[in-house]
């Protein structure tokens, strides 16, 4: 009695275990699953034309997304410009001076902020800059996404300077360094490639974004290097292709999408084998 | 040579605070910006914005009920599909898998959060919802036809049952990257403890689970509010037609869907007004589930006297 008891007890604990383990193997095969078809689909048409000309008219064949890549290039890095300092300054702030209502305040709604959908970013920058403004720019894309940036690096930063020892900062402060220097000079420097890997993750978050690109930067079927006018970029032309009725372009589609997830997969794999040596 | 110090730190202070502070002007400036730009329609209607059912823009008669239904129904869908699969997962990587190989999976498993919502929304346009339309959605009818649910015929031109599992896929690394994390603070002693007095695995588990439930709780709302605002791949598999049906096989539409397909030819004031408005809504909602998922997830760590998953 007591041993079947004893082996029903073996045998559902055994059942769990292969199930749990089913549920981990069933999404790392999705994940494989939808890479390989990325690759497959997507690796036939990337050519030197595909990735340096821009789009023709559907159906007449060839083109490619040159003016996409470099819409997404600029506008990642006009977003890094604004979005970086500002994060990384509130990320210090939090670290090093956030022991108070305000700290707490800013990190709830940092955190609060960063589950918000990126969509509704697209609208407030619509709202902010688009109407004012009297056209969608690539400016308008670039803050867009900026916005988006903000909280994550200033949580990961915050992370990243609450690991330096506090040893170091007291040390600096009794040799007579005063408070900012002791920041400046000691803990930032300590702490940057921590910052240095969140301010990456975060630039491959919003090389990957769509939806605030969607009315704020729009789209363009030209190489356009002004930041006031509408601009294409990698996300906005797989959403139009993707959608749209012509094979060609849908085929596009796919090889665009090899080209942006083979590009944000790198940039985390690289980050991971960085810092498994450190952490 | 003190003094250039504290002045230095002020000013240091000062930068420092103005660079916070904009966190808290973005979000304060976000619910201003778009309340002032869904006055239009929020004097027009009311409260009867939330619960009209009828959507004619052409007619300037705007009920936000179909997208409030298809959002809530789109994310029951992904949660019932991804709970269980994250609970699953988390449970393999923190209590029995080898590390050797709980970090490889672990990290495959971060990587679906990291691809493109954009990118999920093409692979369900023409992989996703061709095999739905052709095996699982037949499989459903012959067993499961006579519920309301699994009414008429699957529709590969995008129906509520393609979104909700996209949707399903994308929630699920972050509900499991959170109960993993929950499920780490749970001192180590607790398992040992019930392992001691003849607890199989799965009997410590289930202890274990007991004692980050609020933490679980918290990473199912946070999956939820993903869910909700979950937009690009959700707009191009789910049909953007605004009907409430309870067929899982009709198309259906939801806020952020609606937003993203609609927005750019809403060049009328009140139709714009009216998507403005929803995305307020949208905003608002998905604001406090994650505040709440927040306060949630930093109980466990509180309860477990350690300062991690914060």
């Amino acid at each position: 009695m007591n041993e079947s008891v004893h082996n029903r007890r073996k045998l559902v604990s055994k059942i769990m275990t292969t199930v749990t383990a089913a549920c981990a193997i069933f999404a790392v095969s999705i994940l494989l699953i939808i890479l390989a078809y990325i690759t497959i689909r997507g690796a036939a048409s990337i050519n030197w034309e595909f990735i340096t000309s821009v789009p023709k008219p559907a159906l007449d064949g060839g083109g490619g997304i040159g003016n996409a890549i470099l819409g997404s290039a600029i506008m990642t890095v006009l977003a890094s410009l604004i979005g970086l300092p500002i994060g990384i300054g509130a990320g210090v702030y939090l670290a090093e001076f956030g022991d108070n209502w305000f700290g707490s305040l800013v990190r709830f709604v940092s955190d609060t902020l960063i589950g918000v959908p990126s969509i509704i970013v697209g609208i407030f920058i619509y709202t902010l800059l688009v109407l004012p403004m009297g056209g969608a720019s690539g400016f308008a894309g670039s803050v867009a996404l900026s916005i988006i940036m903000i909280p994550i690096v200033a949580r990961t930063t915050e992370e990243m300077i609450r690991l330096v020892p506090k040893s170091m900062r007291e040390g600096a402060l009794a040799l007579g360094a005063p408070q900012w220097r002791v920041t400046w000079n000691i803990v930032m420097p300590a702490a940057l490639s921590g910052i240095a890997t969140g301010a990456i993750l975060a630039i491959a978050r919003i090389s990957g974004e769509t939806a605030p690109l969607l009315f704020t930067a729009l789209n363009s079927r030209f190489f356009n290097y002004y930041i006031d006018e509408p601009m294409s970029s990698l996300t906005v032309q797989i959403y139009n292709f993707a959608t749209g009725p012509f094979p060609n372009e849908q085929q596009m589609a796919w090889a665009a999408s090899l080209i942006l997830v083979g590009l944000i997969l790198i940039i985390n794999i690289l980050v991971r084998i960085l810092t498994r040596k450190k952490f | 040579m003190a003094k250039t110090g504290t002045i230095g730190d002020t000013i240091f202070r000062t930068i420092l605070i103005i660079f916070a502070s904009t966190i808290l002007l973005i979000v304060v400036a976000m619910i201003y910006m778009m309340a002032v730009n869904s006055m239009p329609t929020i004097r027009a209607f009311g409260i009867s914005f939330l619960t009209g059912s009828d959507w004619k823009p052409a007619s300037n008669i705007f009920g936000a009920l179909p997208f409030i239904f298809g959002t809530v129904v789109s994310s029951l869908i992904a949660l019932i599909i991804a709970v269980p699969i994250s609970l699953g997962i988390a449970i393999f990587l923190v209590e029995q898998a080898p590390k050797k190989l709980a970090t490889p999976i672990s990290f495959m498993v971060e990587l679906l959060a990291a691809i493109p919502s954009v990118v999920y929304g093409l692979w369900g346009i023409f992989v996703l919802a061709p095999f739905l339309v052709n095996y699982l959605g037949p499989f459903l009818q012959t067993y499961l036809g006579w519920l309301p649910l699994f009414e008429g015929s699957p529709k590969g031109t995008g129906m509520m049952l393609t979104g909700g599992i996209i949707m399903a896929i994308m929630v699920t690394p972050i509900i499991t990257a959170v109960v993993r994390d929950v499920l780490e603070v749970v001192p180590t002693t607790q398992r040992e403890a019930a392992l001691a007095l003849g607890a199989t695995q799965w009997e410590t588990t289930k202890i274990v689970l007991g004692n980050a439930a609020s933490g679980i709780a918290g990473a199912i709302v946070l999956g939820l509010g993903r869910a909700l605002g979950e937009t690009m791949a959700v707009t191009m598999v789910i049909g953007n037609s605004p009907s409430i049906s309870a067929s899982l096989f009709d198309p259906a539409h939801t806020i952020a869907s609606v937003l993203a397909a609609n927005f750019p030819e809403a060049t009328d004031e009140m139709y714009l007004s009216a998507l403005i408005e929803m995305g307020l809504v949208l905003f608002l909602v998905t604001f406090i589930v994650n505040g709440l998922a927040k306060l949630l997830v930093a109980k466990v760590a509180k309860d477990s006297g350690t300062a991690k998953a914060t």
